[in-house]
């Protein structure tokens, strides 16, 4: 009796994941969770690229010429595209020149505060998105793998709820953000030494249109 | 298909076990493996409360006029189980199985049932229920089921299985994450979280047909659920406010209300089985602690006190102990607490625990762990003297559950 229900709800189970296309969907999604690796780069050693907009950026204490930086950026991109290169020029957002193309936040062990050096790319992406009115953000939180699977996405949530504050703050619509939680479930560094555990101690900013 | 095998540790005395003496019982051959003792003989042994006694080069009764009981009485046996199985057609079979006292001399329980080959293990559980409440006094759960899931390469499958890990069967595969299954009460359906949508999603769905519904998908995460003991509502917790907080839901997804508020977090639900309290984790006093609250809201109470961090609470089904996951010096371990007297005791020796769930009856508690770097399931007495580990080759398990 349980095994004939069993079987039957193996069944029915797959095939309802089938009819969801959970497995297609998810495949097709699944490249843009991780972030370009340019992108990751450039936040792992933030500072390192050398631009106008970049240098001031990346070095901690600089937060206002992240602002200044996009606007002049934007103005770039409209200067491309009249070169007729492409037709709708290049996304700031993925130029690794700019603080745009950095999308990890990065917290201390048991923080959620945002660190200082970390300012100025929030500022950069609330100012891009005060710039287009259209553009969402999704705000992905992450925890290191330590303890309660729920608890660690509790924490993730705080860490992407703060950078969310910081945002509106700044002037972004809350109904344009959304802040959640992958928790410990999905890591970026997949070892357990504490410089894994930074890594995975982050906050993620994608745009609902990448 | 990989075969879960169970490996029994026993640890601590074992000055309560009762001695019993398990005889093969009489197969025809060809019959479907393996040998229906070795399966009661392990639900038995997982239970903590039996001395399997050895069997080997004595009498091998079938029939109680067989048996030997000085034979039986020098090896100190208190309980004998003898059987037979007889063939009655193709694939299906009668077992013949009775319960001596071997003291008394005098049948305590006996059984004949007419099982399909593919029964096999489901008989062996019930004998074993059958044993262990005459012999315990109290309701068996080798016949349950459990939920967990299972990430293979980067898949990751949420299975149900038989209550020692055998026969298990996949309800959810998905490239995304899966967490926090949650049986019903009544055991017909499972709530759980999804990344499948870039984000947690809790879905309610029946083990029935396999439909499911998501019945808390709102803006931010959703995730914990937590089944209210009449089956009706969902604890959950939920970010569209204002950071983690705890609610109550409809399994139509309607009818939401808040529980807790304020900036810390409020997480990992758990019911008394009473459906009048809620057990939760929260960061309120600065460390994860655990706390209770009425079920609808309200006046909070710190139930945890020691260590700076203990969580994932789980409730005993006769509502009087807290099993729960405490960090101390980098290790983190099941402890069991006693509600009325807050006397904890550590369970388990690992260092590496998640999730820890009751048995239907409170004498085991299922939960996580590492073991040679893969994550299992194990089994622990509440008594903290009898684990078990449940490890199936290839397999990476976590999240268990223990549904009726």
């Amino acid at each position: 009796m349980n095994r004939f229900l069993l079987s039957l709800l193996v069944m029915a189970g797959l095939a309802g994941c089938e009819t969801l296309g959970l497995n297609d969907k998810t495949a097709s999604i699944e490249d843009r969770t991780a972030p370009p690796p340019v992108a990751s780069t450039a936040s792992a050693q933030s500072g390192a690229t050398v631009t106008p907009q970049g240098a001031a950026t990346g070095r901690p204490g600089v937060e206002t010429a992240g602002l200044g930086g996009t606007s002049v950026d934007r103005q770039i991109v409209e200067a491309k595209s009249l070169d007729g290169k492409t037709s709708a020029g290049p996304d700031p957002r993925k130029d690794p020149a700019s603080p745009l193309s950095k999308r990890s936040i990065y917290f201390d062990f048991d923080s959620f505060t945002v660190k200082d050096e970390y300012r100025s790319i929030i500022e950069a992406h609330a100012s891009y998105m005060m710039q287009n009115p259209q553009s969402r953000v999704i705000l992905q939180g992450n925890a290191d793998s330590r303890g309660s699977r729920e608890y660690n996405l509790a924490l993730g949530q705080k860490r992407s709820d703060v950078v969310r504050r910081v945002m509106t703050l700044l002037g972004v619509q809350d109904e344009r953000l959304e802040a959640i939680s992958f928790g410990e479930e999905k890591p970026r560094a997949l070892g357990d030494t504490e410089a894994d555990y930074a890594e995975n101690r982050r906050t993620d900013i994608v745009y609902s249109d990448e | 298909m990989s075969r879960a095998a169970l490996e029994i540790e026993v640890t601590g005395g074992a000055a309560n076990r009762i001695p019993l003496a398990l005889i093969p019982f009489q197969s025809p051959v060809g019959r479907p493996d393996p040998e229906l003792t070795e399966i009661i003989g392990q639900d038995l042994q997982r239970s903590g409360e039996f001395r399997l006694i050895d069997t080997q080069g004595s009498q091998q009764p079938h029939d109680p006029a067989q048996i030997d009981y000085r034979v039986w009485n020098e090896k100190g046996a208190e309980a004998i189980v003898i059987g037979q199985v007889f063939r009655i057609s193709a694939s299906q079979y009668e077992i013949r199985f009775r319960l001596m006292d071997a003291v008394r001399k005098t049948q305590l329980a006996g059984l004949s049932m007419n099982v399909g080959a593919d029964q096999w293990r489901a008989a062996a559980h019930k004998i074993a229920d059958t044993v262990y409440e005459k012999l315990i006094g109290v309701q068996g759960i080798f016949n349950t089921r459990i939920a967990y899931v299972n990430k293979r390469g980067r898949q990751f499958e949420l299975k149900v299985a038989d209550a020692d890990g055998q026969n298990p069967q996949t309800i959810v595969r998905s490239f995304e994450p899966l967490i926090s299954p949650a049986f019903s009460p009544e055991g017909g359906r499972i709530a759980y979280v999804s990344f499948e949508d870039k984000k947690p999603v809790v879905y309610v769905q029946s083990l029935r047909d396999g439909s499911r519904r998501a019945v808390a998908a709102f803006k931010g995460s959703n995730s914990a659920p937590a089944w209210s003991p009449d089956g009706s509502r969902l604890a959950v917790t939920l970010t569209k406010d204002q950071g983690s907080q705890l609610y109550v839901i409809n399994l139509n997804g309607g009818g939401v209300a808040r529980l807790t508020s304020g900036g810390a977090i409020d997480t990992e639900p758990a019911w008394s089985p009473d459906g009048q309290w809620i057990y939760f984790t929260s960061d309120r006093g600065g460390s994860p602690q655990i706390y209770r609250m009425p079920a609808d809201g309200g006046d909070v109470k710190r139930v945890t006190f020691d260590g700076d961090y203990n969580v994932s609470p789980a409730t005993s089904p006769d509502g009087k102990q807290l099993a729960y996951i405490q960090r101390e010096g980098g290790r983190f371990r099941v402890i069991l607490q006693d509600l009325a007297t807050s006397q904890t005791r550590v369970l388990t020796d690992s260092a590496h625990d998640e999730s820890p769930t009751f048995a239907p009856n409170g004498k085991l508690i299922l939960y996580a762990t590492l073991h040679g770097g893969r994550g299992v399931l194990g089994t622990v007495t509440v008594d903290g003297r009898t684990r078990t580990r449940l490890t199936e080759s290839g397999s990476d398990a976590r999240e268990p559950v223990w549904g009726p």
